[in-house]
């Protein structure tokens, strides 16, 4: 089943000029963001990106940038409140699983 | 860090554990034997989860002693493991230890936990805690390559946001292979020689997953409700200058606010129309809010006060449920939250002066 969520925000930029087509993108991405085109990357669906990072963080060309970053309103509120710059899941007595872990599990 | 609830107290005399690999001071339960090898003694589980396992399961998802859910980290093995068997790492949440685990029957293999500091992989990838300077640690405080003659790592997908595989091949003398996102779907991704069919690499959300992630945010929520009750009985009280048990009834359409915004709006996520969350929350809150005013025949001014306080609640919860699921990002959150909560205040806030007016 897709879910589609809202469109035109996601910060996901490929600089096709650095990209080598190793095509690792296309193996982390759970959303099937990125498709091969001849022996380069691009992007097939941004509005499907997440930005969790696992791209950028897996380009060995440095071809993809994303402000990546948990997609948690809970997280994003209780950052601001303690005045941090950004939202990442797992703090103290945050909503999800903080200590114990339990958010996004789906189950592993 | 509290590991009480998965540790027998007292060392079982058969599996007594030492060595360079994994030196637990208590055995857990789950540990069904010892393989020896030259680095040390390393700790077989079970591959097969017993009632307590699906008890502490049941504990975690409905937020009953949620901090003990730590594995030690270190090297553990599967079946009989030798130095041709695949590694995989995971993270040291028991929830996830144990999904993959369930899943090894008739394999052979080493499985390698990362601290994560109890987190799943996904959040412990997102906060760097399952990342690459830890596997790299992992990697040396178990003494991986004296282990296996080969070099392959086979890391679950969703960790690559927090591990860079191409800095582990440069940095380590092991090379990263991301497996399946799903640990159901490792036994197959092996077999087929460590390639993973599309359906393998996508993140789903089915039902079962969405409730049992509802199921917790509920039990959050319920602290709030018992915040709303004592707001009531007070009201009544300043009201009556008596107390009674009217609070109760009063809080009923509250608590179906909460339930709509904790569990209905996570079953029915595909199909409320719309792609904001918020909406979506806000959108079930207000239809099931006027279909209840509808049946109880309520005057026009007390359903106004319900349809400006009740759907605000149930579409910040389903705000909140953002964080649950498997698609929305920072910058959709972001957008949402942003136009969402000052709508949401004013509304909440309309709707308590309005009743304090009404009453």
């Amino acid at each position: 089943m897709g879910f589609t969520y809202l469109q035109n925000v996601s910060t996901l930029d490929l600089q096709e000029g650095k990209c080598t087509g190793c095509a690792m993108c296309l193996t982390v991405c759970p959303h099937e963001v990125f498709r091969l085109a001849g022996n380069k990357v691009e992007i097939a669906d941004r509005d499907a990106c997440m930005e969790c990072g696992a791209c950028q963080r897996n380009c060995p060309a440095g071809a993809i940038r994303v402000r990546a970053g948990v997609g948690c309103a809970y997280a994003l509120l209780y950052s601001r409140l303690k005045g941090r710059p950004e939202p990442v899941c797992g703090q103290e007595d945050a909503g999800c699983g903080s200590v114990g872990g339990g958010d996004n599990t789906a189950c592993c | 860090m509290g590991i009480g609830s998965d540790h027998e107290h007292g060392p079982r005399s058969c599996c007594q554990i030492e060595g360079a690999a994994a030196a637990p001071a208590l055995v857990p339960r789950w540990v069904c034997g010892v393989k020896a090898i030259a680095a040390g003694n390393v700790p077989l589980v079970s591959t097969r989860l017993d009632w307590r396992d699906r008890r502490d399961a049941w504990k975690i998802r409905w937020g009953i002693g949620r901090m003990r859910s730590a594995v030690i980290p270190g090297l553990y093995g599967a079946g009989d493991p030798d130095a041709q068997s695949p590694v995989l790492v995971t993270a040291n949440y028991k929830l996830t230890f144990d999904c993959l685990r369930r899943e090894l029957g008739g394999l052979s293999a080493w499985i390698l936990v990362l601290d994560t500091r109890g987190i799943n992989v996904w959040c412990a990838a997102g906060k760097g805690t399952f990342g690459t300077e830890e596997l790299l640690a992992r990697l040396q405080a178990v003494a991986l390559e004296q282990v296996v003659s080969h070099r392959r790592l086979l890391i679950p997908q969703l960790g690559a946001v927090g591990v860079a595989a191409h800095e582990v091949g440069r940095r380590s003398a092991f090379r990263v292979v991301y497996g399946p996102v799903r640990a159901a779907d490792i036994q197959a991704f092996i077999k087929s020689g460590y390639r993973a069919t599309p359906a393998m690499r996508r993140i789903d959300f089915p039902l079962r997953e969405r409730l049992a992630l509802a199921t917790l945010e509920l039990v959050q929520a319920l602290k709030w409700f018992m915040v709303i009750l004592l707001i009531l009985l007070l009201r009544d009280a300043v009201a009556t200058r008596l107390f009674s048990g009217r609070f109760l009834i009063a809080g009923l359409p509250f608590l179906a606010a909460i339930v709509v915004g904790t569990i209905l709006v996570p079953i029915l996520l595909p199909w409320i129309p719309g792609r904001s969350l918020a909406w979506k929350g806000w959108l079930c809150g207000a239809a099931l809010t006027a279909a209840g005013i509808t049946v109880s025949g309520l005057s026009l001014s007390a359903g106004l006060v319900f349809l400006l306080l009740l759907p605000p609640i149930s579409s910040f919860l389903a705000l909140n449920f953002t964080g649950s699921t498997t698609y929305t990002s920072l910058s959709g959150v972001l957008k949402e939250t942003r136009i969402a909560l000052p709508l949401l205040g004013v509304s909440f806030l309309a709707g308590v002066v309005l009743s304090l007016v009404h009453i």
